[in-house]
């Protein structure tokens, strides 16, 4: 023990390792009240280390070439010893990685986790998530399959929307005038390299602000008011073991329903891995029915909703922009809420309803966007665009109007 | 500081000129990264012109070429569908094909220099797809008085046979006509039309 303690103090005066494992664990207070919806932080940190590990492991056999791509990723699947289980845990993880994050993103809502002084913590957060849409992206033309193929000739075209530069700036994305090799090949760097340093960084930001400002709870009671007289919060306790130790037991269950995907219902019905990626991608016809994964169908639902010119304005246009309006207004958040509470257990029943609401027509939304399009379909996604953007631009009016209920000093458990 | 004599506003503008001679050589850097993004030469140089054959295309058929990558669509059109075509004006976007989408011998109602043949990219005009195409005038999911075109299952676009966008889908613009001239009766060369028409 002795020679360790020496090692330890050894280092403390070159590095200071007792001081950050302090300052973010031993002696990082947490409030004492956290409960299930609190499992998806670290859930989503440990998704990210599955992913970088087995994608690490997917690149020592894959090759990101037009000729090549979908032929070694079969060959992963079938030749390369536990190389299915691999390439399973990838592709499993990267909709686990979305069902976390989504689950992480409504806690924050639940609990008005983005209220003063966490606006930059949710804003770090928000930039995760849109590097994670890009990270899932561009991973998914890597199997170069027809729906990798024909989804990123989509996502590409949106850009071609933009009036004046959109043609020469997907053809900029692109690197040549159809999505060919050269795109892959980018698409290759930016997936493996590129987003994921972007990622790592942004997450060291996350809890780095999140550390600085301490955690909320489900009463949305600042535990730093009160402290005892060693500058301890009364209501808080050491994240470390308390909260490493709950972690774990949300890890197993996390993890047994992550392996029952994996091994019984890798592709997950066609949500995770659909059906028409098991095609090699074909420049010359369009799969019959093209949807992306489910983690996008919201968005795009809300895409193909808009069919109406408006003045000079195309559908197109007009789509692409309603699309990225629905991701950018998520920024906002912290402003458009202008309720004196943050958790939804003070908050008044304006705020349940639109909630509940919003939660109802993303869920719709998610699920016209798995199907083809029909004049009825789109009607009802219409309907659910409206639904969606009138939670968030309709905010500033209700939260303030609403009647909310009397905040308590303490957390009460 | 200023107790030590420091001159603060020249200190300041040798900050900002400094900063600023340094920005413009960090910008200067970037083009070379931004600027490999660009089609290589070898991308430019591989969109040559190609041949179909449509000897053995039948009425109503349809084969795909590749041109640039692209699919490129030649159809036969029965005479009922060529004169069905003026019929569906009042329900098209661009009827008279205005927008420049077509060379301009292409510019008429069958959007073609034959009547009868379509020669058309076969890349939808919002986001990309390549359209299904359904020549039959059969009542569809989609409009329950088709009377035959190209249906693009990604968004629900609707064109005519003559790859004319209807009103009220999502795809702005007609189907781009590539620039093409005959050969000889039958046989077209996609890509090119110098000394032609």
């Amino acid at each position: 023990m002795g020679m360790l303690v020496n090692l330890r103090d050894w280092i403390d005066a070159r590095f200071p390792l007792t001081k950050m494992w302090e300052e973010h664990l031993s002696k990082y207070y947490a409030p004492k009240n956290f409960n299930f919806w609190y499992f998806f932080g670290s859930l989503a940190l440990l998704v990210l280390v599955i992913q970088i590990v087995t994608g690490i492991f997917l690149t020592m056999n894959y090759k990101p070439s037009a000729d090549e791509a979908f032929a070694s990723v079969e060959y992963i699947m079938r030749d390369v010893e536990w190389g299915w289980l691999i390439r399973y845990m990838h592709s499993t993880g990267a909709s686990a990685f979305f069902l976390v994050v989504y689950l992480h993103m409504f806690r924050a809502m639940l609990y008005g986790s983005y209220k003063q002084p966490r606006e930059l913590l949710w804003l770090f957060g928000m930039m995760i998530y849109l590097a994670l849409m890009a990270e899932a992206f561009f991973g998914y033309l890597l199997p170069w399959g027809q729906m990798s193929y024909w989804g990123a000739q989509v996502i590409i075209s949106l850009f071609g929307a933009i009036p004046v530069i959109g043609d020469d700036l997907s053809l900029w994305i692109r690197g040549d005038f159809v999505i060919s090799d050269v795109t892959l090949n980018r698409f290759f760097a930016l997936h493996v390299i590129a987003v994921p340093l972007v990622l790592l960084v942004l997450v060291v930001m996350h809890i780095l602000a999140l550390h600085e400002v301490g955690s909320n709870n489900p009463d949305g009671v600042e535990i730093k008011k009160n402290k005892d007289e060693n500058g301890i919060p009364k209501d808080g306790i050491p994240f470390h073991p308390y909260y490493t130790v709950k972690d774990i037991v949300g890890v197993v269950v996390f993890l047994m329903f992550f392996s029952f995907v994996m091994f019984f219902v890798p592709e997950g019905g066609g949500y995770f891995l659909e059906a028409p990626n098991f095609e090699p991608a074909d420049p010359l016809k369009t799969p019959e029915h093209i949807a992306p994964v489910w983690y996008f169908t919201p968005y795009y639902a809300m895409l193909r909703a808009v069919t109406i010119d408006i003045g000079p304005l195309s559908a197109k246009f007009l789509g692409v922009i309603v699309m990225g309006a629905a991701v950018v207004i998520l920024f906002f958040l912290p402003w458009l809420d202008r309720s004196p509470v943050k958790s939804i257990r003070y908050r008044g029943p304006i705020y349940k309803v639109m909630l509940a609401a919003f939660v109802v027509s993303f869920f719709v939304l998610g699920y016209l966007g798995t199907q083809a399009p029909t004049a009825g379909r789109t009607m009802l996604a219409q309907a659910g665009t409206i639904m969606y953007f009138a939670f968030f631009l309709l905010m500033p009016i209700y939260t303030r109007i609403d009647k909310t209920k009397p905040v308590p000093d303490r957390v009460r458990g | 500081m200023s107790g030590d004599g420091v001159d603060t506003s020249k200190r300041r503008f040798l900050i900002a000129a400094t900063t600023v001679v340094g920005g413009v050589g960090a910008v200067y850097t970037a083009v070379p990264f931004l600027a490999s993004w660009m089609p290589s030469e070898r991308a430019k140089a591989a969109g040559a012109p190609v041949e179909a054959d449509i000897s053995k295309l039948e009425d109503g058929q349809m084969i795909r070429v590749q041109w640039r990558g692209k699919p490129v669509w030649v159809v036969k059109r029965t005479e009922e569908m060529v004169k069905a075509l003026p019929g569906l004006n009042a329900k098209l976007r661009d009827p008279e094909s205005v927008d420049l989408q077509q060379p301009e011998y292409a510019q008429n109602v069958t959007r073609s220099i034959k009547p009868e043949i379509l020669v058309a990219v076969g890349i939808c005009t919002h986001l990309g797809c390549s359209p299904s195409f359904v020549p039959e005038a059969l009542p569809q999911p989609y409009d329950a008085e088709w009377k035959g075109g190209f249906f693009c299952p990604c968004h629900g676009s609707k064109f005519d046979l003559s790859g004319r966008v209807y009103q009220g889908v999502p795809a702005p613009l007609n189907l781009e006509v590539p620039p093409h001239k005959y050969i000889s009766e039958s046989l077209i060369l996609i890509g090119d039309d110098r000394g032609a028409a």
